[in-house]
């Protein structure tokens, strides 16, 4: 990160931002099959995604999403944003809560990204993702690096 | 038997490349629902000036899950796999992951913290794509999992 990365001309301009405006936003479902394809194009195959049986035995009440796959998902909201895959700095989460994914029909997850700060100096911001699934913040201290034009 | 604390600090040798392809990065970005045309197609990622398909932020963590498995399969180390909750993950990049790299990781096991009946484990992945003259950094994944102690 010493220099700054050539971006595409579709980036968006770092004086365009405001702190605390809300720059993206997606709702998506997850259902079963979700989880199963993420399990197959991500290689992680713990059952507790997949299977209820082994999900309730270890405590849980059903199966719940892999917690990668809602990073992936909500991180891929700013990407669609910045448009320039080269713009994404750094992106890091704590998992806060699982995502319980039932059986039939599908759960609702709502990402939206904010402009948590502003460095003028670096033309940089930390968009910070607020994901909420049922009510509950599924996600704490998700936040993404993003270099601006 | 609780967690292995001898093995912080412990620094795992290079893994064999991991190879980069279109149709895994196509599969990984529709599985999380990414919209980036630059992942999927060809003509759309050269539109970038990108080399090939790239790669979305959180594809790091194929290759970084499977240099962990070098340590939290290693039975000597102690890591109960059906105690563990994942707890936090961060992506450092020096620059994107593109179809055609050859990814090489390092892996490190930075800290074991045990606090409240759990152990706090993090590693740390240093990936570098491979080069005709020298390795290139490209990300740094750090990973931290929670392990629920037996009484717990």
């Amino acid at each position: 990160m010493s220099e700054m990365p050539q971006l595409a001309g579709s980036v968006p301009e770092f004086d365009s931002l405001e702190l605390r405006a809300v720059v993206a936003q997606r709702t998506y479902a997850v259902e079963r099959s979700t989880l199963v394809r993420y399990a197959g194009a991500s290689g992680d195959f713990n059952p507790i995604h997949w299977s209820d049986h082994i999900a309730t035995n270890v405590g849980l009440d059903s199966v719940i999403a892999h917690g990668m796959h809602t990073m992936g998902a909500a991180t891929s909201v700013v990407e669609d944003w910045v448009t320039d895959q080269r713009a994404i700095l750094d992106s890091q989460t704590r998992f806060a809560r699982p995502i319980p994914v039932p059986h039939d029909g599908e759960t609702s997850v709502d990402v939206t990204a904010t402009v948590g700060l502003l460095d003028a100096d670096k033309r940089q911001a930390r968009i910070d993702l607020t994901v909420v699934n049922e009510g509950n913040k599924v996600l704490a201290k998700a936040q993404v690096l993003v270099q601006l034009r | 038997m609780s967690i292995n604390h001898d093995y912080v600090g412990r620094e795992y040798p290079r893994t064999t490349a991991y190879q980069v392809s279109r149709e895994k990065i196509a599969e990984f970005a529709r599985s999380i629902g990414s919209q980036n045309p630059a992942c999927l197609s060809y003509e759309a990622a050269r539109g970038f000036g990108y080399p090939d398909v790239v790669a979305p932020t959180t594809f790091a963590v194929i290759i970084a899950q499977r240099a962990e498995a070098q340590y939290i399969e290693d039975p000597q180390a102690r890591v109960d796999f059906s105690r563990v909750v994942h707890a936090d993950e961060r992506f450092s990049y020096s620059r994107p992951i593109f179809a055609g790299d050859n990814l090489v990781t390092v892996l490190h096991v930075e800290r074991i913290v045990e606090r409240g009946g759990l152990a706090m484990v993090t590693t740390r992945c240093d990936i570098y794509a491979q080069g005709s003259d020298a390795d290139e950094h490209v990300v740094t994944v750090r990973s931290t999992l929670a392990v629920r102690g037996e009484e717990s």
